[in-house]
């Protein structure tokens, strides 16, 4: 079977700093990664170039076959809005739309907007009663699981997570996590996350470290 | 302890270069307009302080035929025998074509001290030639410079003379305009000792001094509406201060809670603020200076012009320097910034030590606060609604006119934010919903810009409603004023005898236009007489009138009235005027006299001649196929010998009369356009401030899919759609200005009033034109965002961590 994501070689330099010295990994459709390493390693560098939020200095990330490393600011919005799902550490919905709004609003854009795909997330994730909400009227947990039913709710292909639970006190962390995971594997997606936390590294299928630009020599096997 | 809060809390301007040129800018501009308004104002008032000085005018008091006219010479004399020191003057204009001159007669040997020209007391001055036939004629070298009438004696230049102005003997001023008696008597201070009071032992009507000349009065109105221009500029200028300012404390919040924290004492604090505000408000309250003087030297022929034009005030075209004026600018410009910055400093001294930081506090007023907004709007428009209706005085017209506007600026962000609620309600697209409902959160951040856009865009449609209202109505009364094809004017009666004889059969009729200078209902006036013939009946521009009222005219039994005069002096048709001592006839009609600010009245030619026999006719339209004008035209110049100015056809008095009326306006066409401007830049810099608050906003909608030019073009719509929401709110205020300027503050200011008319391809130019100030308000932060690298946007998430 063809992996889903296939980076091969990555290298990314802001300024006199490299921060990727060639990354190289694979990760399968329906497959959990847990990316870790010390502040400043790149992880979320990594994560950015995946997301086609950046473009790398060098190698390529091919997502579903793409190259993202090929395509223009254009092209990297479409695979953006069709493709992937992004939860971050602070949430980062859209303060000016409820909570039903943001759900539906990368499906729509995307022009796959499902109601009852998102109704059944939102309950799923027990913030079905608060859709008439704004942002800014939720506790940080709520915040999480909205930004959490956005990513899925475009059904995409690969979800990547900053650090989703940093944010949120342990037990609130563990159950945002068992969600995501739940509807991650119910959805068929594959899931990349970021974190400091190797509790909760365990948890997922697969488990890389990134150190000082580059995947531990385990690691890269792995 | 001082020097180390204020270096601390001034390092923010070397990160926020932007906001400070937004901060010295506006309060710039602010000082500028307004300095430039106050500087005109003064260099006018100056003139007509000076004009009335040099005249004499303003120290003595002066007797005057009864009801203000002329007094009879034998009165004088009466009084001149019995041992009063009183001196003649006589006092009138000359007219040719274009050429205008006012002429003031005195007699040196009886003037009393405190009325001697400065110009008399030139030793070069050749006194007996001054005094002797055919004497000579004191004017400035711009004036002798310009067109003047012609038989004037001998012109001595002579600086300390008003502008179109000119001082000669009495007995060349009897011998230019025609008359003997003199216009009035001055007063020497000091009467001979066991004289009864001269209110005893004459008639005559005793006027005391007056400091304030008659132009000042009649130009107070013009003044005013200056100023009231100048504070609206002012007022939108402080909008973007406040903007800057406000965002600039609360960018700083941190920093005072850190400084607080490590034991600075609150007190320290707000006085570095302070230090802070006043060292930028004198900085660019010197910039401003700058620019408004540059601005009332570019404006100042226009105003002088205007003033020309509408009142018949003669003041310079260039400015002078006043210190007082650059030190009163410079403390409003400091008054501006403590009420733009108290509001900041008010938030600072209240702020509790453990308050969180957070910068967006300033962009998220609530909605409590716009709600409040709308409540004194709404209560402000009631005061506007009660001062039109019942306030009857042109400062409660300017009071009407400052409720409305600051009523609509208020109640403006609630406005927005309802009609974007209910858009982004209705609309059916994300992105369409989201940029409306991130629109409406904007507003906070954008209402004081939008706030200013809209006091622009009212006065300036509300300004424009009423200049063109006042356009088509003039061109139409001057299509009926001016029936006649063509206007002579002679040198004097026997010429004026000449006139007819060659004029013979050439022409269909010869209309003598006659007046005399005559005080009407206290005011100073202007008698006409006029015959009757069918141009008049048939095109006289009549507002209201009795059935037989042309009849009654020609019988000498009525007069008519200008409209100005009807409502100054509260006269209705069937009233009594007195027009001379022993002529008071009914008013039988009023008519529109636009641009005059004078009293006239209309009396039938017949009468006319029986009571002024004195008043010259050396001025006639002429009545005569078009086809024939210009043949009869060259006749008149080339056979009969008058010189060119001498005859004007009806074209080139109504161009000239057109011109007077665009002149008349221009000042205020370019206060507008300013006004407009520096809304624009109050946009601008409201969107530069907010442009860097807005990633966390946008970062994450990029990140779900939207390119940055998307994003651009976005913010671009943004900008548009605020703009265009905010030119519909204003044309129902600009219209609302307008009737009030129409139907409340001419009619105070000017005595007429005006229908008005309704401009939409006015208003379609405006609305573009706020939309491309919009969108060149936005143009630079939307380029900024298309062009902005991922990794710029990629540090709001890590910013964030």
């Amino acid at each position: 079977m063809d992996s889903l994501l296939v980076i091969e070689n990555l290298t990314k330099a802001y300024g006199p700093i490299d921060v990727l010295k060639g990354v190289s990994l694979t990760l399968d459709a329906g497959q959990t990664l847990a990316l870790t390493g010390e502040s400043g390693s790149g992880k979320s560098t990594l994560l950015h170039l995946i997301g086609a939020l950046d473009q790398p200095d060098g190698g390529s990330v091919m997502l579903d076959g793409v190259d993202l490393a090929g395509l223009d600011d254009t092209g990297r919005a479409r695979i953006r809005r069709d493709r992937i799902g992004l939860v971050f550490q602070q949430f980062n919905l859209i303060p000016s739309l409820t909570v039903s709004s943001n759900i539906a609003f990368q499906a729509r854009l995307s022009g796959r907007h499902d109601p009852e795909h998102c109704a059944m997330l939102a309950r799923r994730l027990g913030i079905d009663a608060l859709v008439t909400r704004y942002p800014e009227e939720l506790s940080g947990g709520q915040q999480q699981r909205v930004a959490i039913a956005r990513a899925l709710a475009n059904r995409p292909a690969l979800i990547l997570a900053d650090e989703p639970t940093g944010n949120l006190d342990e037990a609130t962390g563990d159950a945002v996590l068992d969600l995501l995971l739940d509807l991650v594997r119910e959805t068929g997606a594959a899931l990349m996350m970021v974190t400091h936390s190797t509790r909760l590294a365990a948890r997922l299928d697969r488990r890389l470290h990134l150190s000082r630009g580059s995947l531990t020599a385990a690691a890269q096997g792995a | 302890m001082l020097y180390t809060a204020l270096s601390t809390l001034f390092s923010h301007w070397r990160h926020h270069t932007g906001q400070l040129a937004a901060l010295v800018m506006g309060l710039a501009l602010a000082t500028a307009l307004w300095s430039g308004v106050q500087a005109i104002n003064a260099e006018a008032r100056d003139s007509y302080a000076e004009a009335a000085a040099t005249l004499g005018q303003d120290r003595l008091s002066r007797l005057t035929g009864p009801n203000g006219g002329d007094v009879p010479l034998a009165d004088y004399i009466a009084l001149r025998r019995s041992g009063y020191l009183v001196s003649p003057v006589i006092s009138g204009e000359l007219r040719l074509g274009e050429a205008r001159l006012r002429l003031l007669g005195i007699d040196p040997l009886t003037a009393p001290p405190e009325a001697d020209p400065p110009a008399l007391q030139d030793e070069t001055l050749d006194l007996a030639a001054f005094f002797t036939n055919p004497g000579l004629i004191l004017m400035t070298e711009e004036t002798a410079g310009g067109p003047l009438p012609p038989g004037l004696p001998e012109i001595v230049i002579s600086d300390t003379i008003p502008p179109s102005a000119a001082i000669t003997d009495i007995g060349t001023a009897s011998r230019l305009l025609g008359q003997t008696d003199p216009s009035y008597l001055l007063i020497a201070p000091s009467q001979p000792v066991g004289l009864p009071p001269l209110a005893l032992a004459t008639d005559l009507h005793l006027q005391p001094p007056d400091s304030a000349a008659d132009i000042g009065r009649l130009t107070d109105s013009f003044h005013l509406n200056l100023t009231a221009f100048g504070l609206l500029s002012f007022a939108v200028g402080l909008f973007i201060v406040h903007a800057a300012i406000g965002l600039a404390f609360e960018q700083r919040r941190a920093t005072v809670r850190t400084l607080r924290a490590l034991g600075l004492p609150l007190r320290t604090i707000l006085i570095s603020f302070g230090v802070e505000l006043a060292g930028l408000a004198l900085f660019s309250g010197l910039i401003g200076l700058i620019l408004g003087y540059a601005i009332a030297a570019a404006l100042m022929p226009g105003v002088a012009g205007t003033l020309r034009g509408l009142y018949g005030a003669q003041i310079p075209g260039t400015l002078g320097f006043d210190p007082i004026w650059a030190l009163s600018a410079l403390g409003m410009t400091l008054a501006g910034a403590a009420l733009a910055g108290a509001q900041a400093l008010r938030r600072t001294a209240a702020l509790p030590l453990l308050a969180p930081a957070n910068p967006r506090a300033w962009a998220t007023a609530s909605g409590r606060a716009m709600r409040r907004q709308a409540l004194v709007a709404l209560l402000l428009f009631g005061a506007a609604i009660g001062l039109a209706l019942w306030g009857g005085s042109l400062l409660s017209g300017f009071a009407t006119l400052a409720a409305l506007l600051v009523g609509a600026a208020l109640i403006l962000p609630a406005t927005l934010g309802l009609i974007l609620r209910l858009a982004s309600k209705s609309v059916a697209g994300a992105l369409g919903q989201w940029l409306f409902a991130d629109t409406r959160q904007q507003l906070p951040g954008l209402s004081l810009a939008l706030m200013a856009l809209l006091l622009a865009l009212a006065a300036n449609i509300g300004v424009s409603t009423m200049v063109g209202s006042f356009r088509g109505t003039f061109v139409g009364w001057l299509d009926q004023r001016l029936a006649a094809e063509l206007y002579v004017t002679v040198a004097d009666s026997d010429e004026a005898l000449r006139l007819r004889a060659f004029l013979g059969d050439r022409v269909d009729a010869i209309l003598p236009i006659a007046s005399v200078e005559r005080p009407l209902a206290g005011r100073p006036g202007e008698v006409f007489g006029q015959a009757d013939h069918p141009t008049f009946r048939e095109n006289w521009p009549l507002l209201q009138a009795q059935p037989n009222a042309w009849d009654d005219l020609a019988a000498g039994e009525g007069v008519l009235i200008n409209e100005q005069l009807a409502r100054f002096a509260d006269l209705d048709l069937g009233d009594a005027l007195t027009l001379a001592p022993a002529l008071t006839l009914p008013i039988v009609g009023v008519y529109s006299d636009y641009g005059n600010p004078a009293a006239q009245a209309i009396l039938g030619l017949n009468r006319f001649t029986d009571m002024f026999p004195d008043a010259p006719q050396t001025r006639f339209a002429l009545r005569l196929p078009p086809a024939d004008v210009a043949g009869l035209a060259t006749a008149l110049r080339e056979d009969f010998g008058l010189p060119t100015e001498a005859v004007v056809n009806q074209t080139q008095i109504k161009r000239f009369s057109l011109q007077v009326f665009e002149q008349t306006f221009r000042i205020t066409g370019a206060l507008n356009v300013l006004t407009l401007g520096v809304a624009a830049f109050a946009l601008l810099t409201s969107l530069l401030t907010l442009a860097g608050m807005r990633l966390p906003q946008l970062a994450p909608v990029w990140a779900l899919g939207l390119t940055r030019a998307q994003l651009a073009r976005f913010e671009l719509a943004r900008s548009l759609i605020l703009a265009a929401l905010t030119f519909v709110l204003a044309l129902p205020v600009g219209l609302c200005l307008a009737w009030v300027l129409l139907a409340v503050v001419n009619v105070e200011a000017f005595g007429w009033r005006l229908p008005m008319s309704i401009f939409p391809a006015d208003w379609l130019r405006l609305f573009l034109l706020a939309l491309g100030a919009a969108a060149l308000a936005a143009a630079l932060p939307a380029w900024r965002l298309a062009r902005m690298p991922p990794t710029t946007l990629l540090k709001v998430f890590a910013h964030e961590r």
